[in-house]
Protein backbone atom coordinates (compact mmCIF):
# COMPACT_ATOMS: atom_id res chain seq x y z
CA UNK A 1 0.00 0.00 0.00
CA UNK A 2 2.84 2.25 0.75
CA UNK A 3 4.67 1.86 -2.01
CA UNK A 4 1.61 2.70 -3.86
CA UNK A 5 0.94 5.71 -1.88
CA UNK A 6 4.38 6.91 -2.55
CA UNK A 7 4.19 5.54 -6.61
CA UNK A 8 0.80 7.92 -6.60
CA UNK A 9 2.82 11.22 -4.46
CA UNK A 10 5.69 11.03 -7.61
CA UNK A 11 3.39 10.94 -10.06
CA UNK A 12 1.57 13.85 -8.81
CA UNK A 13 4.86 15.91 -7.76
CA UNK A 14 5.80 15.70 -11.41
CA UNK A 15 1.84 16.83 -12.47
CA UNK A 16 2.79 19.71 -10.12
CA UNK A 17 5.68 20.26 -12.11
CA UNK A 18 4.72 19.88 -15.42
CA UNK A 19 1.69 22.29 -14.57
CA UNK A 20 4.39 25.05 -13.05
CA UNK A 21 6.19 25.13 -16.53
CA UNK A 22 2.43 26.27 -17.41
CA UNK A 23 2.41 28.79 -15.06
CA UNK A 24 5.46 30.55 -15.78
CA UNK A 25 5.59 30.05 -19.43
CA UNK A 26 1.90 30.46 -20.30
CA UNK A 27 1.49 33.18 -22.77
CA UNK A 28 -1.64 34.33 -21.82
CA UNK A 29 -2.98 35.09 -18.33
CA UNK A 30 -5.95 32.36 -18.80
CA UNK A 31 -3.49 29.90 -19.12
CA UNK A 32 -1.96 30.89 -15.80
CA UNK A 33 -5.77 30.83 -14.34
CA UNK A 34 -5.89 27.55 -16.05
CA UNK A 35 -2.49 26.20 -14.61
CA UNK A 36 -3.48 27.61 -10.92
CA UNK A 37 -6.68 25.30 -11.19
CA UNK A 38 -4.94 22.38 -12.11
CA UNK A 39 -3.24 22.87 -9.32
CA UNK A 40 -5.36 23.21 -6.64
CA UNK A 41 -7.16 20.02 -7.89
CA UNK A 42 -3.54 18.15 -7.69
CA UNK A 43 -3.53 19.69 -3.85
CA UNK A 44 -6.67 18.29 -3.20
CA UNK A 45 -5.82 14.91 -4.33
CA UNK A 46 -2.29 15.18 -2.49
CA UNK A 47 -4.18 16.19 0.40
CA UNK A 48 -6.70 13.69 0.15
CA UNK A 49 -3.20 11.02 -0.22
CA UNK A 50 -1.80 12.29 2.44
CA UNK A 51 -4.99 11.43 4.87
CA UNK A 52 -5.07 8.26 3.70
CA UNK A 53 -1.27 7.79 4.29
CA UNK A 54 -1.59 9.22 8.04
CA UNK A 55 -4.70 8.33 8.99
CA UNK A 56 -5.83 11.56 10.26
CA UNK A 57 -9.22 11.96 8.76
CA UNK A 58 -9.56 15.91 9.42
CA UNK A 59 -6.96 16.70 6.81
CA UNK A 60 -10.15 16.67 4.51
CA UNK A 61 -11.57 19.76 6.00
CA UNK A 62 -8.70 21.25 4.39
CA UNK A 63 -9.51 19.37 1.02
CA UNK A 64 -12.57 21.15 1.28
CA UNK A 65 -11.77 24.81 2.09
CA UNK A 66 -8.73 24.23 -0.96
CA UNK A 67 -11.35 23.40 -3.68
CA UNK A 68 -13.84 26.09 -2.53
CA UNK A 69 -10.27 28.70 -2.39
CA UNK A 70 -10.01 27.72 -6.16
CA UNK A 71 -13.33 27.96 -7.67
CA UNK A 72 -13.06 32.00 -5.68
CA UNK A 73 -10.03 32.04 -7.34
CA UNK A 74 -11.36 31.39 -11.10
CA UNK A 75 -14.20 33.24 -10.85
CA UNK A 76 -12.56 36.31 -8.94
CA UNK A 77 -9.85 36.17 -12.31
CA UNK A 78 -12.27 35.95 -14.90
CA UNK A 79 -14.12 38.84 -13.43
CA UNK A 80 -10.86 40.75 -13.52
CA UNK A 81 -10.48 39.60 -17.11
CA UNK A 82 -13.95 40.33 -18.33
CA UNK A 83 -13.68 44.37 -16.87
CA UNK A 84 -10.18 44.63 -18.50
CA UNK A 85 -8.11 44.65 -15.71
CA UNK A 86 -4.80 45.53 -15.96
CA UNK A 87 -2.35 42.69 -17.96
CA UNK A 88 1.12 42.46 -18.47
CA UNK A 89 1.60 38.80 -20.16
CA UNK B 1 -9.80 -6.58 -1.40
CA UNK B 2 -10.62 -3.19 -0.11
CA UNK B 3 -6.66 -2.51 -0.08
CA UNK B 4 -6.74 -3.38 -4.00
CA UNK B 5 -9.44 -1.88 -5.02
CA UNK B 6 -8.33 1.30 -2.85
CA UNK B 7 -5.22 0.94 -4.19
CA UNK B 8 -6.38 0.88 -7.90
CA UNK B 9 -8.21 3.89 -7.46
CA UNK B 10 -4.95 6.04 -6.06
CA UNK B 11 -3.03 5.03 -8.50
CA UNK B 12 -5.70 5.44 -11.41
CA UNK B 13 -6.47 8.87 -9.98
CA UNK B 14 -2.55 9.93 -9.49
CA UNK B 15 -2.42 8.36 -13.02
CA UNK B 16 -5.41 11.27 -14.61
CA UNK B 17 -4.05 14.12 -12.96
CA UNK B 18 -0.33 13.46 -14.50
CA UNK B 19 -2.08 13.23 -17.89
CA UNK B 20 -3.92 16.63 -16.74
CA UNK B 21 -1.08 18.42 -16.35
CA UNK B 22 0.57 16.47 -19.54
CA UNK B 23 -1.91 17.84 -21.49
CA UNK B 24 -1.43 21.39 -19.94
CA UNK B 25 2.06 21.62 -21.09
CA UNK B 26 1.29 19.87 -24.64
CA UNK B 27 -1.68 21.59 -25.78
CA UNK B 28 -1.53 24.58 -28.05
CA UNK B 29 -3.91 26.83 -27.10
CA UNK B 30 -6.15 28.35 -24.30
CA UNK B 31 -9.38 26.38 -25.38
CA UNK B 32 -7.50 22.72 -25.72
CA UNK B 33 -5.76 23.13 -22.46
CA UNK B 34 -8.84 23.70 -20.52
CA UNK B 35 -10.18 20.62 -22.59
CA UNK B 36 -7.44 18.70 -21.10
CA UNK B 37 -7.32 19.89 -17.47
CA UNK B 38 -10.57 20.65 -16.24
CA UNK B 39 -12.42 16.51 -16.83
CA UNK B 40 -8.84 15.08 -16.70
CA UNK B 41 -8.04 16.79 -13.08
CA UNK B 42 -11.66 16.48 -11.76
CA UNK B 43 -11.78 12.52 -12.33
CA UNK B 44 -8.81 12.24 -10.80
CA UNK B 45 -9.67 13.90 -7.52
CA UNK B 46 -13.01 12.05 -7.10
CA UNK B 47 -11.06 8.78 -7.01
CA UNK B 48 -8.57 9.82 -5.43
CA UNK B 49 -11.93 11.06 -2.85
CA UNK B 50 -13.48 7.41 -3.73
CA UNK B 51 -10.28 5.77 -2.45
CA UNK B 52 -10.07 8.15 1.02
CA UNK B 53 -14.00 6.78 1.33
CA UNK B 54 -12.90 3.67 1.09
CA UNK B 55 -10.02 4.03 3.02
CA UNK B 56 -11.80 5.41 6.46
CA UNK B 57 -15.49 3.38 6.20
CA UNK B 58 -16.93 6.08 8.64
CA UNK B 59 -20.27 8.00 7.82
CA UNK B 60 -18.55 11.32 9.06
CA UNK B 61 -15.63 10.71 6.84
CA UNK B 62 -17.11 9.37 3.87
CA UNK B 63 -20.06 12.37 3.67
CA UNK B 64 -17.30 14.20 3.78
CA UNK B 65 -15.70 12.97 0.95
CA UNK B 66 -18.68 12.49 -1.10
CA UNK B 67 -19.18 16.63 -0.57
CA UNK B 68 -15.80 17.20 -2.14
CA UNK B 69 -16.86 14.98 -4.65
CA UNK B 70 -19.83 16.91 -5.29
CA UNK B 71 -18.37 19.99 -5.04
CA UNK B 72 -15.78 19.52 -7.43
CA UNK B 73 -18.13 18.11 -10.09
CA UNK B 74 -20.44 21.23 -9.52
CA UNK B 75 -18.29 23.97 -9.66
CA UNK B 76 -15.30 22.77 -12.09
CA UNK B 77 -17.62 23.05 -15.32
CA UNK B 78 -18.89 26.50 -14.30
CA UNK B 79 -14.75 27.80 -13.34
CA UNK B 80 -14.13 26.16 -16.58
CA UNK B 81 -16.78 28.44 -18.65
CA UNK B 82 -16.31 31.14 -16.69
CA UNK B 83 -12.35 31.02 -17.74
CA UNK B 84 -12.96 30.11 -21.22
CA UNK B 85 -15.39 33.20 -21.69
CA UNK B 86 -13.23 35.50 -20.49
CA UNK B 87 -10.35 33.89 -22.66
CA UNK B 88 -12.25 34.30 -25.61
CA UNK B 89 -13.33 37.99 -24.67
CA UNK B 90 -9.76 38.84 -24.08
CA UNK B 91 -8.37 37.51 -27.83
CA UNK B 92 -6.47 34.77 -26.49
CA UNK B 93 -5.75 33.25 -29.93
CA UNK B 94 -6.75 30.23 -31.53
CA UNK B 95 -4.72 27.30 -32.67
CA UNK B 96 -4.03 27.38 -36.33
CA UNK B 97 -5.62 24.20 -36.89
CA UNK B 98 -9.05 25.32 -35.22
CA UNK B 99 -11.74 24.36 -38.08
CA UNK B 100 -14.43 26.38 -36.96
CA UNK B 101 -15.07 29.65 -34.93
CA UNK B 102 -19.11 30.16 -35.21
CA UNK B 103 -19.03 33.10 -32.74
CA UNK B 104 -16.31 35.19 -34.68
CA UNK B 105 -18.90 36.27 -37.56
CA UNK B 106 -21.62 37.04 -35.16
CA UNK B 107 -20.06 38.26 -32.23
CA UNK B 108 -18.57 42.41 -32.12
CA UNK B 109 -16.20 42.24 -28.88
CA UNK B 110 -16.50 46.31 -28.65
CA UNK B 111 -20.18 46.24 -27.80
CA UNK B 112 -20.67 42.63 -26.37
CA UNK B 113 -23.48 42.15 -29.26
CA UNK B 114 -24.15 38.77 -30.72
CA UNK B 115 -26.24 38.77 -33.89
CA UNK B 116 -28.27 35.86 -34.72
CA UNK B 117 -27.42 35.48 -38.34
CA UNK B 118 -31.32 36.39 -39.33
CA UNK B 119 -31.31 40.31 -39.15
CA UNK B 120 -33.62 41.46 -41.94
CA UNK B 121 -35.98 44.09 -42.11
CA UNK B 122 -38.80 41.06 -42.33
CA UNK B 123 -37.65 39.99 -39.02
CA UNK B 124 -37.42 43.10 -37.55
CA UNK B 125 -41.23 43.45 -37.40
CA UNK B 126 -42.94 41.74 -34.50
CA UNK B 127 -45.81 39.89 -36.34
CA UNK B 128 -48.94 39.07 -33.97
CA UNK B 129 -49.94 35.86 -32.98
CA UNK B 130 -53.26 34.02 -31.73
CA UNK B 131 -51.82 33.73 -27.97
CA UNK B 132 -51.24 37.45 -27.24
CA UNK B 133 -53.75 39.37 -25.04
CA UNK B 134 -55.75 42.01 -26.49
Amino acid sequence: MSTVILLSLALMCLALCLSFVRLFKGPSLPDRVVALELFSSILVGTIGLIAIATDVASLLDVAIVMALMAFMAAIGFARFLERGGARDD
Amino acid sequence: MIELIKGGLILVGAIFMFLAALGLVRMPDLLTRMHATTKAATLGATLIMLAVALHFGEVAVVARAFGVILFIMMTAPVAAHVIGRAGYFVGSRLWSGTVKDELRPNYDPLTHELKSGLETQENAKRHPRDTDPD
